[in-house]
């Protein structure tokens, strides 16, 4: 895992570890070679201006995937001044795929809520990959409520393949947590700011998602299905995933011209996986911008706001 | 015969190939029986031997729920575009014209206002015959407006259910459709109008993720499929078969899921009573005669 990298980043990270170990041998050695450490520099950005400039949808979803792309708790590391988090949905169990807290950006006391994907296989199986179960819901829920009493804004972090389709989450009422939340945080009193940060599967992502404002990361992908799963279900084939990422248009970008997101955040060069900081940086400033702008509405105006939102979402054809 | 039998025949035809045979003579799934098809037709497909509910078209509904020459369709003029461009194995342009074609309807969604037994209803009734009752924005549209003509005109609102989920054709913007008829759903409940959700079979995927889940009472006949993920993707995941009568309407009754499981049959009269007690208005008992007199 730690030396992760996608295809399309190869020459890229060849030509870099390259360049690293002339700077070592440049220390070491009497021979003056730093104008061809300069050159390779050069090459270095040339080529990732290349590559980065073309990615198509299959390529940004891979990124969306990336095992070295900053998490929920990784942001909320970088982010906060101040978090605790707070465990269960006070009826069946916590569920951990899902991190819920209270915490202080930028001085401004918020409930954070996000989905949480694992690194290692271990804290994979822990995390469920990211695919929430309906308690996940419900517990976000709860602390959404938490935050309308204290009059506290509500910021979510989406990054999931979808909610978990087994046994005991069909048992518990998945379709029904979702149903829910979205009814719920249509008619939450405070400002909801969500910010696609890597994967938004389905109704998975979008349980977490009624927000007055939505933001995407620059790789982010969004869509009404994994492209896996669109694929196998219209192709027949889900080695043809390529192909419906392509379809779908699921990207950030896409989601702009289609009228669902509000803003999108550009990433450092490479991706967000190559610079946390700056990407959590990046984050922090937009959210805040926009929470400063939702506070001064009245509660009534932002729901209603909201709501009509929604209901600008669709193409259709009236005669 | 009844209006929504000739007019969805073709329809009935193609979908219950398996099930219901051309001509006189259907054989029931359920136990078998060889039937007169115009009394299971009469039965609004219920079998009268074991009580096998049969997927029953949208003009069925209209004719089980609404009293007579009451109904009154709206915002059928909404049409499907295809914002993506999309194409899979055929082009989603040309799959609308088919699915138009093939059930004379313009979308999976009929919506329309009716007397339920002297209350006034607005309907929404889901076509699984168009695209597999797929959701997208045409739907979600004409769902969300259903909302706000009800709370314009004080009408309770009833949605028949019966849909894969939501149209992957579209994108993004079917997965914005839960957010939109989830949404607008708040202001019919801040009315204090009453929402009763019934799902047939089968109601799965982001359609049972949104509004079906969200009636004061989420009701559903016998039998139905009702979940989130489909069962051959939950089998997939967890690499085991299900068990018996997992995802059903008495399951999820059984679960806490569903108010009650409620035979095709008795159900225009047990949505009337639980309309007289939301809001006091009595039930008006339409003449019963319509199955009978043809
Ligand atoms: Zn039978």
């Amino acid at each position: 895992m730690k030396d992760f990298v996608l295809h399309f980043e190869k020459p890229i990270v060849e030509l870099e570890n390259k360049i690293l170990e002339m700077r070592e041998l440049a220390k070491s050695g009497d021979v003056d070679i730093s104008e061809e450490i300069q050159q390779l520099e050069q090459k270095a950005v040339k080529l990732r201006e290349e590559v980065f400039s073309n990615l198509d949808r299959w390529q940004r979803v891979q990124l969306a995937r990336h095992p070295k792309r900053p998490y929920t708790l990784d942001y909320i590391e970088q982010m906060t001044d101040w978090f605790q988090e707070i465990h269960g949905d006070r009826n069946f169990r916590d569920d951990p795929s899902i991190v819920a807290g209270l915490g202080q950006i930028d001085g401004r006391d918020v409930a954070i809520i996000g989905h949480q994907k694992g690194r290692s296989t271990r804290e994979n199986l822990h995390r469920n990959f990211g695919m929430p179960h309906p308690e996940g819901y419900r517990k976000a829920l709860r602390v959404m409520k938490l935050a309308e009493k204290f009059n506290r804004p509500v910021l979510t972090l989406i990054d999931t393949n979808g909610a978990y389709p087994g046994l005991g989450a069909e048992e518990r009422g998945q379709a029904e947590a979702i149903a829910r939340n979205l009814f719920e945080m249509s008619q939450l009193t405070v400002p909801v700011v969500s910010v696609v940060i890597g994967e938004g599967g389905s109704g998975g992502a979008l349980a977490l998602g009624i927000a007055d404002r939505l933001l995407m990361l620059e790789y982010a992908w969004y869509s009404v299905i994994t492209p896996e799963g669109c694929a196998s279900i219209l192709y027949r084939d889900a080695t043809l995933a390529y192909k419906a990422a392509e379809a779908m248009r699921l990207t950030a970008n896409d989601l702009l011209e289609l009228g669902v997101v509000d803003e999108i955040l550009p990433e450092p060069f490479g991706g967000a996986h190559r610079d946390w900081k700056t990407t959590a940086d990046t984050v922090r400033t937009a959210i805040s911008k926009q929470f400063k702008q939702l506070e001064k509405l009245k509660p009534e105006t932002l729901i209603n706001r909201r709501i009509d939102k929604y209901g600008k979402i669709g193409v259709f054809e009236e005669a | 015969m009844s209006s929504w039998f000739k007019r969805d025949k073709e329809n009935l035809k193609s979908s219950q190939k398996r099930e219901v045979p051309e001509g006189v003579w259907a054989k029931c799934p359920g136990c078998e029986t060889v039937l007169y098809s115009r009394k299971l037709e009469r039965n609004f497909l219920v079998c009268p031997e074991c009580g096998h509910h049969n997927r029953l078209p949208i003009g069925g509904y209209v004719d089980l729920l609404s009293d007579e020459k009451t109904f009154k369709e709206l915002f059928g003029e909404l049409k499907s575009l295809d914002p993506l461009g999309f194409k899979d194995s055929k082009k989603y342009s040309d799959r609308i014209s088919a699915a138009m074609k093939k059930t004379e309807r313009n979308e999976a969604v009929v919506t329309g206002e009716a007397a339920l037994h002297g209350h006034p209803v607005v309907l929404a009734i889901m076509d699984f015959q168009f695209l597999g009752g797929s959701v997208g924005s045409v739907v979600g549209e004409k769902i969300a407006r259903a909302v706000d003509y009800a709370v314009e005109n004080k009408r309770a609102l009833i949605i028949i259910s019966s849909s894969g989920g939501m149209r992957m054709q579209e994108g993004i913007l079917s997965l914005m459709q839960m957010a939109k008829t989830s949404a607008r759903l708040t202001r019919l409940a801040k009315a204090g109008l009453p929402f009763i959700s019934l799902m047939t079979d089968p109601t799965t995927g982001g359609t049972t993720a949104s509004f079906s889940m969200l009636g004061d009472l989420n009701i559903a006949e016998p039998g139905a499929l009702i979940g989130f993920a489909g069962p051959r993707v939950i089998k997939q995941t967890i690499g085991q078969d299900l068990p018996e009568g997992f995802q059903r309407s008495e399951f999820l009754k059984d679960t806490g899921f569903l108010d009650q499981v409620v035979p095709r049959l008795e159900v225009k009269q047990r949505i009337a009573e639980f309309l007289s007690w939301m809001t006091g208005r009595p039930t008006v008992l339409a003449e019963e005669a319509k199955v009978e007199g043809e």
